[in-house]
């Protein structure tokens, strides 16, 4: 169902005229904003070619890959780790035991509500006020804040996630195998897991886009990488008397937007994949990377996706 | 413990600080968002290209970079001595306004092609279609996904105060300077995040079910 048809008809001759005036104002009144931003910009003398001369700089250059394969590297660590945790707490939450089911579903309720550019900062200030003891004397403690703020949220958003997927496996299935003689930890990991994360696969990577997206937190508690560095370098590196902030800026800016939008076409592709495939258990829409957190909803997104069951 | 009875003042600015940003951005990013939504189903190519690119570029930049944007170039391009406040609302508003934006188009989407059809061959209008039968049902299936977009951009006020804009995270650092116990400040602060969000999600509940009608 395409959108455009439920707000109108197919145009006749007098809506076609009528389209083709809008087209060009709505050309024009976009154009013009477009013309507006360049003009101030130029207008500023950040469009000189001296300023966007600094990328031929080989310590900039060398810079800005190190701040990428900074933030790669706290978002791939992050990543393995919130998933870890995201089965264990799933795996908990589910648990026979009361203690262990309220354990788990405190710690994500917690972690799920606090920001957690707040969660981040309360680690950096634990760590580094309990460097010694830890045993971290030369690590960096900005580093390990980052990876455990980005794990224990996403872990417990990603655990939601896997919970769901596990809700979602048809009850015959959990059934077979217990007549089949499976014990209950057999059965989580050999028939519900695998299924859950299956039909999950596409919100589990929405929600990976959006450890990518928060691993720019790590600037505010100065740990070094890719805005952080972008930050330093316009400072830094002043040209005709200004600072490099539009050039720097438009570059980070677009290394961020090309990262995470290869990380949702993959998502995107696995949806395509299981939508082709037509076994038991279908596969979710690819989930909205739900802002800097929230996924409060995800939780209750059956396969089908969020809206499709609401249809 | 002490630390919240000590700074009251100061966690009662932090929350009022967090309370106004979280409003002005809310309202900001409600209405880009449905104008934007506008724009990427209207039957105008330029503006739809627009629409895209805007969700596109905003939805998958990460807020922090935005908070830079605001804070650095802003000021520098555009207005001059705009205040802390301002600039936190355009960069959480034209943040959230991307997901908004979403929110509004797959709701717009899921009302039946039937109840338009049906409407216009009663002969209704186009105004008349979008105001009295497919926007009252489309804001019914939006508000869900609102809730949840309102409770993030709530979290993501945050990042407003590590950019010096007086809010509870603002506060945190502030008294974690003076040398309090960090898990203390934690607690409070989580508790002030989570009086906000309940009173977000009670809300849209209590708009739920004032709308709720049987399908």
């Amino acid at each position: 169902m395409s959108n455009a048809s439920v707000l109108y008809d197919v145009p006749g001759p007098k809506a076609k005229a009528r389209n083709r005036v809008y087209t060009v104002v709505g050309a024009l009144a976009v154009l013009a904003l477009i013309a507006f931003v360049v003009l101030r910009l130029s207008a500023k003398g950040q469009l000189e070619p001296e300023v966007w001369n600094i990328f031929n700089n080989a310590g900039v250059r060398t810079n800005i890959r190190d701040g990428v394969l900074t933030t790669l590297q706290v978002f791939a660590v992050a990543a393995v780790l919130s998933l870890v945790l995201g089965v264990l707490l799933a795996v908990a939450r589910l648990s026979d035991h009361k203690p262990v089911r309220w354990l788990a579903t405190g710690f994500i309720e917690l972690f799920r509500a606090v920001p957690l550019l707040i969660t981040i900062y309360a680690l950096w200030v634990i760590l580094l006020s309990n460097r010694e003891s830890l045993g971290l004397a030369d690590s960096q403690p900005q580093f390990w804040a980052l990876v455990i703020g980005l794990t224990v949220y996403n872990g417990s958003v990603q655990a939601e996630v896997l919970r769901a997927g596990i809700n979602s496996v048809p009850k015959g299935q959990r059934e077979a195998a217990y007549a089949l003689g499976m014990r209950k930890t057999q059965v989580m990991t050999t028939v519900l897991i695998p299924q859950a994360v299956r039909a999950m696969l596409p919100t589990i990577i929405s929600q990976l886009v959006v450890t990518l997206k928060d691993t720019s937190l790590g600037y505010i508690i100065t740990f070094e990488e890719l805005l952080f560095t972008a930050r330093q370098m316009s400072t830094n590196i002043i040209v005709n008397g200004n600072d490099t902030y539009v050039p720097v800026i438009i570059v980070t800016g677009a290394i961020y937007v090309a990262m995470c939008l290869a990380l949702s076409a993959l998502a995107n592709w696995i949806e395509a994949r299981g939508r082709r495939a037509k076994t038991g258990i279908g596969v979710t829409a690819a989930g909205e990377p739900v802002a800097a957190t929230d996924a409060l909803d995800t939780a209750d997104a059956a396969p089908g996706g969020p809206l499709a069951a609401k249809d | 413990m002490n630390v919240l009875l000590d700074y009251l003042p100061e966690f009662r600015d932090g929350f009022l600080g967090t309370l106004a940003i979280t409003v002005s951005s809310a309202l900001l990013a409600l209405v880009l968002g449905v104008l934007i939504a506008g724009f990427r189903v209207s039957p105008i190519p330029p503006l739809r290209a627009f629409g895209t690119a805007w969700v596109t570029v905003l939805r998958n930049t990460p807020l922090t970079l935005l908070f830079l944007v605001a804070f650095f170039v802003v000021p520098q391009i555009l207005f001059q001595g705009a205040s802390p406040f301002v600039l936190a609302t355009l960069a959480l508003g034209f943040y959230t306004s991307s997901f908004v934006c979403e929110a509004v188009r797959s709701g717009i989407n899921t009302v039946p092609m039937g109840q338009a059809e049906a409407a216009r061959s009663l002969g209704m209008t186009f105004s008349q279609t979008l105001r009295m039968i497919v926007l009252p049902q489309a804001t019914r299936t939006v508000l869900p996904p609102l809730s949840s977009i309102f409770i993030a951009l709530t979290k993501n006020s945050a990042i407003a105060g590590a950019f010096s804009f007086g809010e509870l995270f603002n506060v945190s650092k502030l008294l974690n300077d003076k040398g309090y116990a960090i898990a203390w400040i934690f607690l409070w602060i989580a508790l002030a995040y989570l009086v906000i969000t309940f009173a977000i999600s009670g809300l849209f509940r209590l708009l739920e079910r004032r709308m709720g009608v049987a399908r």
